[in-house]
């Protein structure tokens, strides 16, 4: 009836896909854009890209506006996305790499040169002459991202790069994308839900919900601010009752031989002193709440929404 | 931008055509059959003038007409409203537009650079039955073989407008590909395709003579058999040029409103 009603009938729903959105992003910097699904990230980046005509507001990438696909732009730029090719699907990636030769107008030396480096950070080996739709999907990132910086982009956008690889391609293309940022200063803007993506390439994050900014600066001080307190990793010789932890702080997970304790920061000696002086513990650590569990707190319900809202700039 | 840096991007997406072309070899061939329409057409006209001449069309004649439109659809068609359609679709018309080349140039150089696979066999087998079965039938003057040759461009150039126009209807409707498909209906009837338009009652002829089908496919077939005089000719393709004209501001406009509306689905 819905497919009925649907053809004499539409309705219409106009949704801001991301609204009040503004950062700034200088020359060489890596920048990660967290938020769940549907805050927005992705839309964000492509209007960086110029895919997106954003309704008001202005864009400014490398002097340009991104819209209006200047040449100049255009070549200074490359977006990736992770789950969406540009390969030509039944060619060799070598064709679209030669195609992207020509219409970025690189020299052959200067191609061979960017693809003997790529291939050193890469191990891309005999990948660019099989057919694309015969490589793996890890296999055809590699391939991606060497075609994606052919002309050697100044302004590197990456959505979910690493999205569906195993997790030593994973490895594999943080270091390629670091190693690129580090040697051509270029600068980088990625969208992940690995955690370890941006732990591993972004010092500096924008945490975005439902279209808006909500937090921009450092991660670590993200993570200070989410979560402030430290987690105690307690290695024991022995079970304990949750009684005899009651009073150390609040318990995050209680098995036989391990037991992890929320801790707040400023009692945290006199913590640690009570349990060493009355529990069986072979080993102890002190650390920060991962990452992931901080994200997770920051995107259940309204987590983001409870960021102080001077953070957003 | 230089012109040699603009001839190598469009000798680039030439080439991504024909390797394309060839990689798809099976649809080639598909392609070669679903355009043997005027074949069957010779076969029709053939047995109805065995009697006599229809209009103009004696049976050499009517072989060497519905030969030279077989030439000029294989020459002249443009079946890219299906991939603007479905690029528009699944987003992958955004990969397009992040390389630094306007997509209508490389969607042209791709069309143009597969031709040669899918026609060489077929156009090269219809010139030779011309030229055994009904050369006599074929223009003789030189004029308007070089009319001809500026005809065919159009042809491929207004066929080119209409596909992208169409396909990139997609930015406003859902899909776009039934409307490609309404075109083609319109573009088989009433171009001389599959009857010379000069045996339409005069009423829908004039009213053809004003519609782009005819311009699509059924001039360059006529000034091969030397259906008109120079004048006429000049004049008739005078009328093409115009329809190419308002064909690529029609298609820059779509293009550029449906841009602005652009989902960039996927990823």
């Amino acid at each position: 009836m819905a497919a009925v009603r649907s053809l004499v009938h539409r309705t219409y729903e106009t949704v801001k896909a991301v609204e009040d959105v503004s950062f700034d992003i200088a020359p060489g910097e890596r920048v990660g854009l967290l938020g769940s699904n549907g805050a927005g990230k992705t839309t964000t980046l492509k209007m960086l890209s110029g895919l997106l005509h954003p309704t008001s507001g202005s864009v400014q990438v490398a002097g340009h506006d991104p819209k209006n696909r200047d040449r100049a732009f255009l070549e200074r730029i490359s977006l990736v996305l992770g789950q969406r090719q540009r390969l030509l699907w039944d060619l060799p990636p070598s064709e679209t790499f030669e195609l992207h030769r020509l219409v970025y107008g690189v020299s052959r030396e200067d191609c061979t040169a960017t693809l003997a480096e790529l291939d050193r950070l890469l191990d891309l080996r005999d990948l660019p002459r099989r057919p694309t739709r015969e490589l793996s999907l890890g296999e055809r990132m590699k391939c991606e991202l060497a075609a994606a910086l052919i002309h050697r982009p100044k302004v590197l956008f990456l959505d979910e790069p690493t999205i569906g690889l195993d997790v030593a391609m994973q490895v594999a293309v943080r270091a390629f994308v670091q190693r690129y940022n580090e040697e051509h200063g270029a600068t980088l803007i990625l969208t992940s839900h690995y955690m370890d993506d941006v732990l591993a390439l972004c010092p500096r994050v924008i945490v975005m919900d439902r279209g808006s900014v909500m937090y921009d600066g450092a991660l670590d001080a993200l993570a200070r601010r989410m979560r402030p307190e430290k987690q105690v990793v307690l290695q024991l010789e022995r079970p304990v009752e949750p009684r005899d932890l009651a009073s150390l702080g609040t318990l995050v997970s209680h098995g036989d031989r391990e037991v992890v304790l929320r801790v707040d920061p400023d009692k945290l000696k006199g913590v640690l002193a009570d349990a060493l002086a009355r529990l069986p513990i072979r080993d102890l650590t002190v650390r920060d709440p991962p990452l992931e569990e901080i994200m997770a707190d920051l995107f259940a319900g309204d987590g983001a929404r409870a960021l102080p809202t001077e953070s957003a700039t | 931008m230089s012109v040699a840096r603009s001839l190598t991007q469009f000798r680039a997406f030439a080439h991504v055509g024909t390797t394309e072309a060839m990689a798809y070899r099976a649809e080639a061939f598909v392609w070669l059959l679903s355009g043997t329409m005027p074949l069957i057409m010779i076969a029709f006209f053939g047995a109805v003038t065995r009697d006599g001449p229809i209009g103009r069309y004696s049976t050499t004649s009517v072989v060497a007409y519905f030969l030279a439109t077989f030439v000029v659809r294989n020459l002249t068609a443009s079946r890219i409203s299906w991939q603007v359609n479905l690029e528009i679709r699944d987003g992958t018309l955004g990969g397009r537009l992040l390389l630094p080349v306007h997509p209508l140039v490389a969607y042209a150089a791709e069309s143009l650079g597969a031709m040669p696979v899918r026609v060489l066999g077929s156009a090269t087998m219809a010139l030779v039955m011309l030229a055994v079965l009904a050369s006599g039938s074929l223009s003789h003057d030189p004029f308007i073989w070089l009319l001809w040759s500026v005809s065919v461009v159009l042809a491929w150039l207004l066929s080119l407008f209409v596909s992208v126009t169409i396909g990139a209807l997609a930015f406003f409707v859902d899909s776009s590909a039934k409307l490609m498909d309404a075109w083609l209906a319109g573009l088989f009837v009433f171009s001389g395709y599959l009857i010379p338009v000069d045996l339409f009652p005069p009423r829908l002829r004039a009213v053809v003579d004003w519609l782009p089908f005819r311009y699509q496919l059924g001039l360059p077939a006529e000034l091969m058999v030397g259906a008109h005089d120079e004048l006429h000719a000049l004049l008739l393709v005078g009328r093409q040029l115009g329809f190419v004209v308002a064909g690529a501001v029609i298609t820059l406009l779509v293009w550029r409103r449906g841009l602005a509306r652009f989902a960039a689905h996927g990823g």
